[in-house]
């Protein structure tokens, strides 16, 4: 380590360049993949193999780092500035996937219902699968070829959304528990909230399959499908990720790493939580809610 | 009274424009150079072509101005000429001057484009309606009501556009060019002249736009969904354009040529068309000898395949399959009817069924069988894609 | 005052792996600046390409897919190659030292923002040798043709990801170094206005970026897992893909101007011997025009047939972004009034720039009219609008920053008389390529086609004669570049006499590390 005054500033690293070549591996191999080309899966493997093992390096060197004392309260601000404006990154991107729904819902669907000429007979309802597409089950049908039931709000979803505002209350208790210096409280508090988590994803899991085998919703289900998968599943590849960090906040809370003074890394993951949290709301209302 | 002010200020503005843009049309548009815009013969084109160059000259005298001051600056602020820096750096009043006087010539640019844009969309009370679509690389055009409809293709001989220096076939010059090079098709839309014509623009395949520069118009066509625009052409004439959103290889090569007649000329033409479309269907019924379907097949191949299947049947490498050797074109007939009448979603290749007549289908897929060494011997008969349409 | 940290013994690696594995920001400009400057001669050998197609009528060069693939990629490499990451090589030089910070607040993350280029650079580039060739849908890769591409339409999605990336985590670091790292006294309102403009440009960064990656991701989706985003049949609409890329899209140029602007407020006082005028201005017209710019997106897609209140809607504010903008350019023009001027050769391209990007700003505005946008609409007039903001626009003001700060960077002088001889050249066959083409649009040429009718043939000969002018003089540049690296006169601390800022104050070229301790500004 060298010293250029109070703020530190890392050594030469060599992780963000392998970082980077593991990543090319991964997007190479990816579209490999999708046209079927030949070691795209193997490629693939190995640039994920490789992200993984530079971010377990990367991340430990980070930990290392702090424990030894060497971030001070500037160096600990510009980690907070650049979590809290990555999250707002975060929300942008769902933002694209929000806004495609709203203005499929509010004027492509409504314009197709209006193009007489070409779709004749088109009924612009939401939830609607599009002229050719499967059509949407209306309450009490009966399901025939050529239909797709939408996904009901008050099951599965309904307990998804009370399971999630709980985790989001749990892992406040958790703060306060580190706050007041009360460990019990913080990892008591820590592991429900990643029960909850878990037990969220495996209820995401169930309606996945629930959709797929009984409902006859699929991805390819017109807009509706799309709009659907793609939201809840970028959704729930954030709660799994957000999981993925609880779990390694807790396994530092149990080591002793934080102080009620300093634990950005706790708090950024809980910020973290609670955006996915608030993603999920918005999911709840208009995905599956307001049909 | 605030209202009738601003039209009032509209129409002197207008005034001004039509005689400047009158200057311009008459000195430059007949030059070798364009200048400016083409010459307008519908009111809404003449319309834009006033707000261009309104806007045009207004922008131009803020140019002057700004940059007048600048290069005063430049010339006599500078140090060889021992100028000494003044330290002034701020001053409240010019910075409001220069906001608010923008925001007003714009406010003064922005009323008479919003008349114009009111009136180019409002397409009621229209004396005829085209449907236009566009298909990678042609345009089909329907008279809604009058049951005529047509393709229209470019009509410039390949050999005049030449071959590339890096491209499969090697280096070809073109030929020497006629004085309408791409801006010619094998059948043109025709139209009168003074009736209110509405469009409607959609697409087959992927997104192009129609555009004639001349009657002012230009609207995308977007697959699945009809957009609306009209013209009223005041002078009989031709009038060209070409599609203007990028639709795939031969964007460049998709021209529109509009025919604008007096209505006794459009009502006979009418009625030609019609009398054409019934011999045409009546072939359907009849049984083709070999030769014919052949000589058929190879033009309706060249006209609607080869751009993208090329005139030798050997496609373009990873784009465009060869049909020479192709397991479709020399394997069971029926997957082949079925390709080539429905097509295949996702891809280039489009339905054909809808667009080409039971001869057309018949001739070219007897030709693919029978050309680029495709050796089935097969012949396909009309009254078979006649019988597989119901 | 300069602290330039003198005792300690680095161990930092030399050779390659110094600059794998650098964290100092100094390093990571380099990269980034010889990163852009590679990017800019690749898409400027594509436009040579599509100028060599256009040089007469008739297919004489390339075939029309390969056109189209030249086309697309000479945009993406242009933006997302050279001048975006040439602007972030300019702030990882200039911003620790103009705000007197130490490195930038996370230089791990900042190398990583760096290596993840060259990496999406190869996947984008790596699809012209995929079957079926590179990308040939335009930069704005609009469905549904770009469904119907082969491979090197998935190859550019990934490479979009890889870039978009790379740029929140800059926009991140940048943010965070910004907000955190000044040095005490420097309040944000005494920011040089380069820092500002750039704090601005992230905060763009951050907000539409992932909205880029929203939007492919739809499309790559739509291309290969079946879904409707852009499908009508399936209730979609390919005018959902323009909505969001523009949303994009729109605040992505002033991504690429505004730094402009800063390097543009830089240069100018410093040549005049005059402070900024209007600085307080300055930064609240540049806050506007980015509020401004997410709010027009569709005038680029007046002739999609949008409802007559949304054309109406977007025509205003678009207009309207005409106002701040005039601001700028009435402060620039009143910095240089009644000052000292010389024209060294950076004072040369910022004036260039001024005046040369005011001709894009006002046929911006044209544009902005809706029923004459019908007109212009997807021709040449709109290609001629777009390179004298871009090429006129941010490419001249990046080689005026360049001239600029190359003195400290290197301690070398470079040879003024090759500079101006640089500007001249580059600056006349600018305006022989692309004023041409303002004609070529109004008298009804559209854009993005290999071939075209015989009326367009003498513009299109002065448009190529320009270009390969325009491309050869960038070969001039590069050796003045690698000359001055090389050696030259020594330059001083100040360089130019009218400096001012921290970084002046440092010598030339700075050590390695600098400001070690903060300075303390008042
Ligand atoms: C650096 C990049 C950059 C910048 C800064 C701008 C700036 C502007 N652009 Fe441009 N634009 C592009 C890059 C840029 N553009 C690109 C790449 C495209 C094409 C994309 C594609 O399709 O591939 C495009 C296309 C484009 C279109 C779509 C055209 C079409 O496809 O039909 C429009 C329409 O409104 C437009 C408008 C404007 C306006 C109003 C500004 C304004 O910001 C300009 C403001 C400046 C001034 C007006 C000059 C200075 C002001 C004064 C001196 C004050 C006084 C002036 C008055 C009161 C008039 N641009
Ligand atoms: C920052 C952005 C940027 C820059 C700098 C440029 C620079 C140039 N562009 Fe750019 N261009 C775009 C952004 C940019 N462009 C965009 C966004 C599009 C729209 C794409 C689309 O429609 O999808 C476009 C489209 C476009 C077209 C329209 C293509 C079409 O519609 O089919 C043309 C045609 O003339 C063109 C020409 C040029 C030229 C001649 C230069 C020159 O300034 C380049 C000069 C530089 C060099 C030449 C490199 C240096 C020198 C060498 C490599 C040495 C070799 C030199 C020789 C052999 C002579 N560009
Ligand atoms: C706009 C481009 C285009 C045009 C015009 C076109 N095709 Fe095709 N065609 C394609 C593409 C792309 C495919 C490959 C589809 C796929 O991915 O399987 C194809 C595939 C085919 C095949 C199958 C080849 C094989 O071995 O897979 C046949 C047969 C065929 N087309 C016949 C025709 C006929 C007949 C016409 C004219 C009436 C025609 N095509 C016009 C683009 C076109
Ligand atoms: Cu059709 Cu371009
Ligand atoms: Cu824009």
């Amino acid at each position: 380590m060298s010293s250029h005054g109070s703020y530190y500033l890392p050594d030469p690293s060599p992780y963000p360049v392998i970082t980077s070549a593991g990543l090319f591996s991964l997007a190479l191999g990816f579209v490999l993949w999708i046209n079927e080309v030949a070691l795209g899966s193997w490629l693939m493997l190995l640039g994920a193999a490789i992200i993984i093992v530079m971010m377990f390096r990367w991340f430990g060197t980070v930990v290392s780092e702090s424990e030894a004392g060497t971030y001070d309260k500037q160096v600990d601000f510009s980690f907070r500035w650049s979590m809290a404006w990555f999250i707002f990154s975060e929300i942008m991107f769902f933002g694209a996937f929000f806004g495609a729904l709203f203005y499929i819902r509010m004027f492509a669907v409504p314009w197709l219902g209006d193009t007489e000429l070409l779709w004749p007979g088109f009924e612009a309802d939401w939830p609607t699968a599009g002229p050719e597409g499967p059509i949407a089950l209306q309450p009490h049908e009966v399901p025939g070829p050529g239909q797709f039931t939408p996904m009901a709000a008050w099951g599965i979803p309904a307990l998804n959304t009370l399971i999630l505002l709980s985790s989001g209350v749990t892992i406040t208790f958790a703060h306060w528990g580190l706050l007041k210096d009360n460990r019990g409280q913080l990892i008591t508090f820590q592991f429900l909230t990643i029960v909850l988590g878990i037990l969220f994803l495996v209820l995401q899991v169930e309606e996945y399959v629930h959709a797929y085998t009984e409902l006859d919703l699929t991805l390819k289900a017109g807009v509706y499908g799309a709009t659907f998968f793609m939201l809840t599943g970028f959704h729930g590849l954030h709660v799994t990720m957000g999981t993925i960090m609880l779990i390694v906040i807790l396994v530092r809370c149990m080591k002793g790493h934080f102080t009620p003074q300093r634990h950005f890394g706790f708090e950024a993951v809980a910020w973290y939580w609670h955006f996915v949290d608030v993603v999920w709301l918005l999911l709840f209302v208009f995905v599956y809610w307001f049909l | 009274m605030f209202m009738l002010r601003l039209a009032k200020l509209r129409h002197a503005l207008l005034r001004v424009t039509s005689a400047v843009s009158l200057f311009f049309v008459s000195t430059l548009a007949f030059a070798e150079y364009g200048f400016n815009l083409q010459p307008p013969v519908t009111p809404i084109a003449r319309e834009i072509l006033n707000l261009h160059n309104a806007i045009m000259i207004v922008c131009a005298v803020i140019f002057v101005i700004v940059f007048g001051a600048m290069f005063y600056a430049v010339f006599a602020h500078r140090k060889s000429r021992g100028h000494k820096a003044s330290d002034f750096d701020e001053s409240t009043k010019v910075e409001i001057v220069w906001t608010v006087v923008p925001f007003l010539i714009l406010v003064g640019m922005a009323i008479p484009s919003t008349a114009t844009l009111l009136k180019m969309d409002d397409v009621t009370e229209s004396d005829l309606t085209i449907k236009i679509t566009g298909y990678q690389w042609k345009w089909h055009y329907e008279y809604m009501d009058k049951g005529v409809s047509f393709f229209s293709v470019l009509a410039t001989p390949r050999d005049e556009i030449g071959r590339p220096m890096f491209s499969s076939t090697g280096f070809k010059a073109g030929d020497a060019k006629n004085a309408n090079y791409l801006l010619q098709v094998d059948k043109p839309l025709v139209l009168p002249v003074d009736q209110k014509i509405r469009f409607l623009v959609t697409t087959n395949d992927v997104l192009h736009a129609w555009w004639v520069p001349q009657i002012g118009i230009k609207k995308d066509g977007i697959p699945g969904f009809i957009n609306q625009m009209w013209a009223r052409i005041e002078q009989p004439g031709t009038y060209r354009g070409q599609c203007a959103e990028l639709c795939g290889k031969d964007h460049g090569f998709m021209p529109i040529v509009l025919d604008a007649v007096s209505e006794q000329d459009f009502n006979a033409w009418l009625e030609q068309e019609k009398a054409m479309m019934a011999a045409a269907a009546a072939g359907a019924d009849r049984e083709w000898a070999k030769a014919e379907l052949l000589e058929k097949g190879k033009e309706t191949y060249d006209k609607v395949c080869a751009s993208c299947h090329q005139p030798n049947g050997q496609g373009i490498a990873g784009v465009f399959p060869a049909i020479a050797g192709s397991k479709v074109a020399t394997g069971p007939l029926d997957e082949h009817l079925h390709l080539v009448m429905a097509g295949k979603p996702g891809t280039a290749m489009q339905a054909f069924g809808p667009q080409l007549d039971d001869v057309a289908l018949a001739a070219v897929i007897t030709y693919q069988r029978n050309a680029f060494g495709n050796n089935t011997g097969d012949l396909v008969q009309p009254s078979r894609i006649k019988a597989l349409r119901k | 005052m300069a602290t330039a940290a003198t005792a300690h013994h680095d161990e930092h690696p030399y050779g390659i792996m110094r600059w794998l594995c650098t964290t100092n920001h100094k390093d990571i400009g380099t990269l980034y600046l010889w990163f852009a400057f590679i990017m800019f001669f690749v898409g400027g050998a594509m436009a040579m390409v599509i100028r060599a197609e256009l040089f007469q009528p008739g297919l004489q060069v390339v075939d029309p897919h390969f056109f189209n693939q030249m086309t697309t990629l000479h945009a993406l490499v242009m933006i997302f190659g050279a001048v975006m990451p040439a602007f972030v090589g300019l702030a990882n030089w200039q911003i620790p030292m103009m705000i007197g910070a130490p490195d930038m607040a996370l230089p791990r993350l900042n190398n990583w923002s760096f290596w993840l280029l060259p990496f999406a650079a190869t996947l984008l580039l790596g699809g012209l040798f995929a079957p079926g060739g590179g990308p040939a849908a335009g930069w704005t890769i609009y469905p549904p043709l770009s469904v119907q591409g082969g491979m090197g339409t998935d190859f550019t999605i990934l490479a979009i990801h890889t870039l978009g990336i790379s740029s929140v985590l800059g926009a991140l670091n940048i943010i965070a170094t910004i907000l955190n790292m000044r040095a005490p006294g420097l309040t944000l309102m005494k920011m040089p206005l380069f820092v500002w403009t750039w704090l601005i440009t992230a905060y763009l960064l951050l907000a539409v970026m992932p909205v880029l990656a929203g939007v492919v991701t739809m499309l790559l989706t739509d291309r290969h897992f079946g879904t409707h985003f852009f499908d009508p049949a399936g209730g979609g609409d390919p005018v959902l893909f323009q909505h969001v890329f523009w949303f994009f899209g729109h605040p992505e140029v002033y991504i690429l101007i505004l730094p402009a602007f800063g390097v543009i407020s830089q240069i100018l006082p410093t040549f005049s011997r005059k402070p900024l005028f209007g600085y307080d201005s300055m930064v609240y017209a540049t806050g506007s025009i980015a509020f401004l710019s997410f709010v027009v997106w569709a005038h680029h897609m007046f002739t999609v047939g949008l409802p007559t209140a949304g054309e109406l809607f977007f025509m205003y504010m678009t207009m309207l972004i005409a106002v701040p903008t005039g601001v700028k350019v009435f402060n620039w023009v009143s910095t240089m009034w009644r000052g000292s001027m010389t024209f060294e050769t950076p004072m040369l391209f910022a004036i260039g720039f001024v005046f040369l990007f005011t001709i894009g700003g006002l046929s911006g505005l044209m544009l902005a009219i809706v029923p004459a946008d019908f007109q212009y609409h997807d021709t040449y007039f709109v290609v001629a609008h777009f390179h004298y903001v871009l090429f006129s626009g941010s490419i001249m003001a990046i080689m005026g920053a360049v001239y600029y700060w190359l003195p400290k960077w290197t301690g070398n002088m470079y040879n003024e008389a090759q500079g101006k001889w640089h500007f001249w050249l580059t600056a006349i066959f600018f305006n022989i390529t692309f004023f041409p083409q303002h004609f070529l649009g109004l008298a009804g040429m559209p854009r993005r086609i290999p071939d075209y009718a015989l009326q367009f043939t003498e513009f299109n000969v002065w448009s190529s004669i320009g270009a390969f002018g325009l491309g050869l003089t960038q070969l001039l540049f590069l050796y003045i570049v690698v000359r001055t690296i090389r050696g030259g006169k020594k330059a001083t601390d100040r360089v130019w006499e009218g400096a001012h800022g921290l970084e002046w104050t440092l010598p030339s070229p700075p050590p390695y590390h600098t400001f070690a301790t903060p300075p303390k500004v008042d």
